[in-house]
């Protein structure tokens, strides 16, 4: 069995050479995350939304881990912190749905969360969308990252 | 015009994703049939959920299957040859199923039930109540946030299924919970 891990190793002594990976990846990595942010808030007047918002904040994570090798890029988020991340943004998203029925409202009815029910829903539509990005991003990067790193034999 | 190139492509894809036996070409071409896909949504006016289907389909989906891959064999083991019964249920499923897209409304027809009264109401209702001139997003978030709850719970128990399974790595390097590569404690 092959392991990503020594293939990384291997990698990242070919990497060292791959100037044109490295610099393009550095100069895309944040605009990535850009977009990822503009498709999270700007959800509401254009397509997109948290779930897309959250793949692509994810995709910058593994394209970093990529060219710069796994164990690298498993330095950026600890796995505490993506645990934490995963079970954040659902419990936002399902929190916002309790503080709606502490307020008097229904479970999920956003209208009550502020005096102007339009404003209401512009809040709790932006704080569940939230959720749903923190959640999908921190998913997908610990399906990458368990994947990426299973074989860490030895 | 578009559209039917597209689907003949997609027919393409899908007949060599079937012969094809090296299966890092096999992932590449799911991924360029899922990009597919996405151009044949956007030609169908549905941006969100093609923009979906590019971010998934075709990015997460094809690297995690390139892990995979990693993590087993890149080769598929000789074909088994042609099972006659399998083939003939699957052939009499799948006429069943384009049978019963004979009786679907044309795509775009006006008169389709969804025209009736859903859609209509949600295009009147869904700014008004929701100030939102995204319809697609004040349905999802607002109007049927307990699916969407429940998607991002499917999301959740799925990384943590994974991590639960797999995920579990040796935490000391020198032994005290060491693991073998099935992921049970020795």
């Amino acid at each position: 069995m092959k392991s990503l891990r020594v293939m990384s190793k291997r990698r990242r002594r070919e990497m060292q050479h791959k100037e044109v990976l490295r610099v393009c990846s550095k100069l895309l990595i944040p605009l990535i995350m850009l977009f990822a942010l503009y498709v999270q808030f700007h959800g509401d007047f254009g397509p997109g939304g948290g779930f897309q918002a959250g793949v692509i904040f994810a995709s910058a994570f593994i394209l970093y881990a990529l060219i710069f090798g796994v164990d690298v890029g498993m330095k950026v988020l600890s796995p505490g912190a993506r645990r934490f991340f995963l079970a954040a943004g659902l419990l936002l998203y399902a929190g916002v749905g309790i503080v709606g029925m502490l307020l008097g409202g229904r479970y999920l009815n956003y209208s009550v969360l502020l005096q102007d029910p339009i404003a209401g829903q512009h809040l709790g539509i932006l704080l569940i969308e939230l959720g749903v990005g923190v959640t999908v991003a921190a998913a997908m990067i610990t399906i990458f990252y368990v994947f990426a790193n299973q074989d860490d034999s030895e | 015009m578009i559209f039917y190139a597209l689907l003949t492509f997609m027919v393409v894809s899908a007949l060599a994703l079937l012969w094809l036996r090296n299966l890092f070409a096999v992932v590449m071409l799911s991924g360029s049939f899922s990009l597919n896909a996405a151009v044949l949504y956007v030609v169908m006016d549905a941006v969100d959920v093609a923009f979906t289907e590019a971010a998934v389909g075709a990015g997460i989906a094809t690297v995690l299957m390139l892990g995979t891959l990693a993590l087993t064999t890149s080769h598929e083991k000789a074909d088994p040859g042609v099972s006659w019964p399998h083939l003939a249920v699957v052939v009499v499923v799948g006429a069943a199923l384009i049978y019963g897209t004979l009786d679907m409304p044309r795509y775009g027809d006006p008169m389709a039930p969804i025209h009736q009264h859903v859609a209509p109401e949600y295009i009147e209702r869904g700014p008004k109540q929701t100030g939102m001139p995204n319809v697609v997003t004040s349905i999802l978030a607002s109007y049927r946030g307990y699916d969407t709850l429940g998607e991002v719970t499917v999301v959740f128990t799925a990384a943590a299924g994974v991590l639960a399974l797999i995920g579990r790595r040796r935490k000391k390097k020198n032994g005290v919970i060491k693991r073998t590569r099935s992921g049970e404690r020795p």
